[in-house]
C-alpha cells in the first residue's frame, strides 16, 4: 500500500542546536535535516543560528555560511550557484526549489531545510536521484532521424519550431517537480514523473525529430504516463518557471489526436 | 539483492501500449454525466412531489426511464474507471492489486444491472 507514515527509521526526532555567538544581533534560525547512515540512529533536524550580517542572500550562501564556520559535517549538494546546474534542489520552507535562487529573505520564520521529499537519502540534504537518472535516460533524450542529415549544413529549424522546444529544452533536471508529485511518490518505479515526461516532450515537439510515432507508443502506458492527475504541484514548484503539467497535457493530446 | 541496471528496472516490461482509452472514457463519460447530472437535478426539483405513486410516475415515463438507464450505465462506468485508478495509485501488491481490481469491476457490474433492472421492471409495468 502507500506509505502514508515515513517507515520507523527514518521518522524525525530533535537535533542539536547550535546558538549564535555573543554580541551577534542580527540572527536567523535554519532548521535542517540531518541524516547520518554509519550511525544507526534515526534521522534529526539541528538548528543553527546564523549572524545575517556576515552571510549572503541566499538560503545556499547560508548552507555554505553553516558548513564552513559551524558544522562542517553538514552534507550538501551544490555547484553554479546561479541556478542553472540543479544540484542544490532541496525542500525549503515547504517547497522543492533551489537553494541558490531561493532568498533567506522570501522565507517567514525559521527557514526549514529537509532533502526532496520521498527519495531515498543518502546523507544529509543528498538524496539518491538514481533512478530518476535512469528515468530521463529511458526516453531517449537525443535526437533521431531516419533523413541523413545534409552533408554541408545543419538541419535546419524555423523560428517557430525552435520556439516549441525552447522553454521545455530549459530543464535542468533538478527533480524539484518530480519529487513534488505525489503520483510520483506512490509509483516512481513505473511512473515517468514530470521531469522525464517534460523532457520525452522537449523530442516530441522537435521538428527534426523523426522518432514522434515511437517515442509515443513508448510512453502509452497507464503507468509511464497516465499516473499524471494533473495535481499541478509539478508547475507550481518550478524553480525555473516552466510547465511540465502542459508539456503532460499535450502529450495526451497527441494519443487522443492519433487514436481518434 | 538484484544486479539489475537502473534502466533496466526503469524500462520493466516495457509499455503496455494503453491508456488512452481509458483517459478518453473518463472524460467522455464525465461530460455525459455533467449532462445527465443537470437533467436529474432538474427533474428532482421540478417533481409533484417525494412520495412513492411519484416517483413510480416519474421512472415510468419513457424518456426519464431511458435517461435514468443511460444516467446509471454512465455512472457505472465512470465510476469504474475512477476506483481503478484509485487502486492502482494506492495498492502496490501484485496480487491483491488484480483481486480488488475484479471486485471492483464485479461491484460496478451488479449495481449497474440492479439499477437498470429496477428501472425496467418500472418502465415496462410488471
Amino acid at each position: 500500500m502507500a506509505e502514508f507514515r515515513l517507515p520507523k527509521n527514518s521518522r524525525l526526532t530533535k537535533g542539536k542546536h547550535f546558538a549564535a555567538a555573543d554580541g551577534v544581533s542580527n540572527v536567523r534560525t535554519f532548521a535542517v535535516y540531518r541524516y547520518d547512515p554509519s550511525s544507526d540512529s534515526n534521522p534529526r533536524v539541528d538548528t543553527y543560528d546564523v549572524d545575517m550580517d556576515s552571510c549572503g542572500p541566499m538560503v545556499l550562501d547560508a548552507l555554505i555560511k553553516i558548513k564552513n564556520e559551524i558544522d562542517p559535517t553538514l552534507t550538501f549538494r551544490r555547484s553554479c550557484r546561479e541556478g542553472i546546474c540543479g544540484s542544490c534542489a532541496m525542500n525549503i520552507d515547504g517547497g522543492n526549489t533551489l537553494a541558490c535562487t531561493r532568498a533567506n529573505d522570501e522565507v517567514k520564520g525559521d527557514v526549514k531545510i529537509y532533502p526532496l521529499p520521498h527519495m531515498p537519502v543518502v546523507k544529509d540534504l543528498v538524496t539518491d536521484l538514481t533512478n530518476f537518472y535512469a528515468q530521463y535516460a529511458s526516453i531517449k533524450p537525443w535526437l533521431q532521424t531516419r533523413t541523413p542529415p545534409p552533408p554541408d549544413q545543419e538541419r535546419l529549424q524555423s523560428k517557430e519550431d525552435q520556439e516549441l522546444i525552447n522553454e521545455p529544452a530549459a530543464c535542468i533536471l533538478c527533480a524539484c517537480c518530480s519529487t513534488s508529485c505525489p503520483s510520483y511518490w506512490w509509483n516512481s518505479d513505473r511512473y515517468l514523473g514530470p521531469a522525464a515526461l517534460l523532457a520525452s516532450y522537449r523530442w516530441l515537439v522537435d521538428s527534426r525529430d523523426e522518432a514522434t510515432g515511437e517515442r509515443l507508443d513508448e510512453l502509452e502506458d497507464p503507468f509511464r504516463l497516465y499516473r499524471c492527475h494533473t495535481i499541478m504541484n509539478c508547475t507550481q514548484t518550478c524553480p525555473k518557471g516552466l510547465n511540465p503539467a502542459k508539456a503532460i497535457a499535450e502529450t495526451k493530446k497527441m494519443m487522443v489526436e492519433r487514436k481518434y | 539483492m538484484s544486479l539489475r541496471t537502473p534502466l533496466n528496472r526503469v524500462l520493466g516490461l516495457g509499455s503496455a501500449k494503453d491508456g488512452t482509452g481509458h483517459f478518453w472514457g473518463q472524460r467522455v463519460s464525465g461530460i455525459a454525466l455533467a449532462l445527465l447530472g443537470l437533467w436529474f437535478i432538474a427533474s428532482m426539483l421540478t417533481l409533484p412531489g417525494f412520495a412513492y405513486s411519484d416517483a413510480i410516475a416519474f421512472i415510468a415515463a419513457p424518456l426519464n426511464g431511458v435517461l435514468l438507464l443511460l444516467l446509471v450505465v454512465t455512472i457505472a462506468c465512470h465510476s469504474q474507471l475512477g476506483v481503478q485508478v484509485v487502486i492502482e495509485d494506492y495498492v502496490h501488491s501484485h496480487s491483491l492489486k488484480l483481486l480488488l481490481l475484479i471486485l471492483s469491476r464485479f461491484a460496478h457490474l451488479f449495481l449497474a444491472v440492479a439499477a437498470i433492472y429496477a428501472i425496467l421492471k418500472i418502465g415496462l409495468g410488471a
